[in-house]
């Protein structure tokens, strides 16, 4: 009880120090002003999974910036009129660069945008663009395909289950360059895909991996956002891939790796042009190559030769000299859909809705 | 399908039906006292995360699981305190349950997302298990799952053989009548709150030491909404709670099955099956209309003053 309250008064202390810096530093106009950056999260920062790598990234950004950068971040902030709000609250308190890191962000960052023309913008996921605000995304499925080669080496049952939430493009997208890699070193290995209808429901994710494993699947793989699927194949003595940030904790025997985001270089990128005051707005879409999408470590259990083949897909990725929808690409009827010495549009990759060749079923429109 | 397929359909059937049973039969028997409480899933989170967090402070899965339902019951006090106390209503005080719990446990569990536990781990039962068929389907899970067919049987025995069980329905049909035989509605709605709470919690507890052994926010993801649907829809009979709650687990397995064998429908459309199925079937089954308005407890969601 006695220490409860120390540190109840510790907090006060803290918080009164902290309004009192803010004080003297709207009083002193002399010093080097730090660039002041916000961040607008879905999700809670504690969250293993999307929101945490973003607020990994914000860290990253402090730690490399020193006192040149001040960040201030809002969590759980709902995908509606709140969001507009907390938006513009940010903006008015003096933020010269704000971050709005989720898809649903889109029009109350554009409406907000408007009424600062001189605040920038940076949303994540997005398509639209303003003159002050600017979009960007990761190449995650550049991470898949490299999973997909190590499924198509580690599988003995040659069937891949796949956990989905939502039949959309960006969902596809990660499937077809999954399978990509997977029949690149493996063509009679395919992909069973079943979709639960919810991008967050450990217990149906759980439910769902399990099918897949009774039904021959001996490596999981997943498009949703809890471990839950990595638990199954713990249970069941199955491997699996993770997603968002490193899942090993929930099965290391299991969790072979994980394709994650890393917006560290990313934000630090962004912040310092702001610094330098070179910033424009522009539509950002970085893989491996910029070290945005990456790889959680890989289990001791792939073999020597399958972690130097990833190593040596991954820097073919990087330097350009290999691309995951690189022609012949085939759908499902085996028509070819980009052709030989071709390379799949980024407008068509946004809008993917068919099936690669080794995908089974039908997609859901 | 092969046996096998057939199951693991049925065992999985029992296992998603689990937490639903639990949250279910506890709002049975609140609102068989004639109290509704909409706030299952307030109750459920604060269970998940409390529960969650002792276990793996303390070491005890077991000790989480009585944390679980005793912050479950604690948050039932609350709900008791505002609606039976105060007299007010109980629908926006239900609903405000629910928001607040949302709300409490993701601010409680923010430290402990991500962190891994050691759940509670499936225990075959010995002679039981190995009977063929029903050995794997009804005797090879985790302990709370035969909890709650011991808590199915209780309650059922309760309401329907017991004296007790009589007294607290004649309190949800008419407060003022069994006050006049000397029954103490308050005393006796209270206690129906206060189980109600403790069975979300233990359902809560259910998600997150045993089904998967994780905290997230909103991990319940609805399932306190459907428990209440399905009293409804069971017309208030225990028996038909416990078939409700095991055809929505057998459809929502089936959903994921019948993709994983390449039928080709919209998952849109097998995402609502579950629903649907358990709607269509409770429905036909207390399809008279008069029947049904006898099952439902007369003064439900209607305050009562001692006073009157």
């Amino acid at each position: 009880m006695k220490q409860e309250k120390k540190s109840l008064a510790q907090r006060f202390a803290k918080a009164a120090g902290v309004a009192l810096a803010l004080f003297m530093s709207a009083q002193s106009v002399t010093a080097a002003e730090p660039v002041k950056v916000g961040f607008v999260y879905v999700g809670p920062t504690g969250d293993a999974g999307w929101t945490y790598s973003h607020d990994k990234a914000r860290k990253y950004v402090e730690e490399q910036l020193g006192d040149k950068v001040k960040t201030t971040y809002v969590e759980s902030v709902a995908e509606g009129a709140d969001a507009e709000r907390v938006i513009r609250q940010l903006a008015k308190s003096g933020n010269d660069l704000i971050f709005t890191t989720s898809f649903g962000y889109m029009n109350p960052t554009l409406k907000v945008a408007k009424q600062f023309p001189k605040v920038k913008f940076e949303h994540a996921s997005g398509y639209k663009r303003a003159k002050n605000v600017g979009t960007y995304f990761d190449r995650i499925y550049e991470g898949r395909y490299l999973t997909g080669v190590i499924a198509g080496k580690m599988t003995k049952s040659n069937v891949i289950g796949y956990v989905g939430s939502f039949p959309i493009p960006e969902v596809v997208r990660g499937i077809d360059a999954f399978t990509q890699g997977l029949r690149s070193v493996n063509p009679k290995a395919v992909v069973k895909v079943v979709w639960v209808s919810s991008w967050y429901d450990p217990a149906k994710e759980r439910e769902a991996a399990e099918t897949l494993i009774l039904q021959g699947a001996d490596i999981i793989n997943q498009h949703t956002d809890s471990p839950g699927p990595i638990q199954a194949a713990q249970a069941k003595g199955v491997y699996a891939f993770g997603y968002h940030s490193d899942m090993s904790l929930y099965g290391k025997d299991a969790h072979l790796t994980a394709a994650t985001h890393n917006w560290g270089p990313v934000y630090l990128d962004k912040v310092k042009s702001v610094i330098d005051g070179n910033w424009t707005s522009t539509d950002f879409w970085g893989g491996l190559a910029t070290g945005a999408t990456a790889l959680a470590p890989l289990n001791s259990a792939i073999p020597e030769d399958v972690v130097k083949l990833v190593e040596e897909r991954k820097q073919a990725i990087i330097e350009g000299k290999l691309h995951p929808f690189q022609g012949p690409v085939k759908d499902q009827t085996g028509a070819i859909k980009v052709p030989a010495g071709q390379v799949m549009s980024d407008e068509d990759m946004l809008s993917l809705n068919w099936y690669v060749e080794g995908v089974e079923g039908e997609l859901p429109k | 399908m092969d046996y096998d397929l057939i199951v693991n359909i049925l065992y999985a059937t029992v296992r998603t039906g689990t937490p639903l049973i639990l949250v279910a039969l506890g709002e049975l028997v609140c609102e068989k006292s004639g109290v509704l409480n909409l706030g299952q899933e307030g109750m459920m989170l604060m269970g998940a995360v409390i529960g969650f967090i002792a276990a793996l402070e303390t070491g005890n899965l077991w000790l989480g699981v009585t944390f679980a339902m005793t912050a479950g019951l604690l948050m039932s006090l609350l709900f008791g305190f505002i609606s039976l106390n105060l007299s007010a209503n109980q629908v926006a005080t239900g609903l405000a349950l629910t928001i607040f719990g949302a709300g409490l446990s993701a601010f409680v569990g923010s430290d402990y997302v991500g962190t891994p536990l050691e759940g509670i781990q499936p225990w075959h039962i010995p002679l039981l298990s190995d009977i063929p068929f029903v050995g794997r389907i009804l005797f090879s899970h985790d302990p709370l799952v035969y909890l709650s067919f011991g808590l199915f049987v209780g309650v059922y025995l309760f309401l329907n053989r017991s004296h007790a069980g009589l007294a607290l329905k004649a309190v949800g049909e008419s407060p003022q009548s069994a006050k006049a035989t000397g029954l103490p509605v308050f005393k006796i709605r209270y206690l129906a709150v206060m189980f109600g709470g403790a069975m979300a919690g233990l359902a809560g507890a259910y998600l997150s030491l045993a089904y998967t052994p994780l905290w997230a926010e909103n991990m319940t993801a609805g399932r306190g909404w459907i428990a209440l649907a399905l009293v409804v829809f069971a017309s208030w009979k225990a028996e038909r709670v416990l078939l409700g709650a095991y055809l929505f687990g057998a459809f929502s397995i089936m959903h994921l099955v019948a993709q994983g064998l390449g039928f080709s429908v919209s998952p849109n459309l097998l995402a609502i099956m579950p629903y649907l199925a358990t709607i269509v079937v409770l429905v036909m089954l207390s399809s008279d209309k008069a029947r049904v308005k006898l099952y439902a407890p007369v003064s439900l969601g209607k305050p009562f003053h001692p006073a009157d």
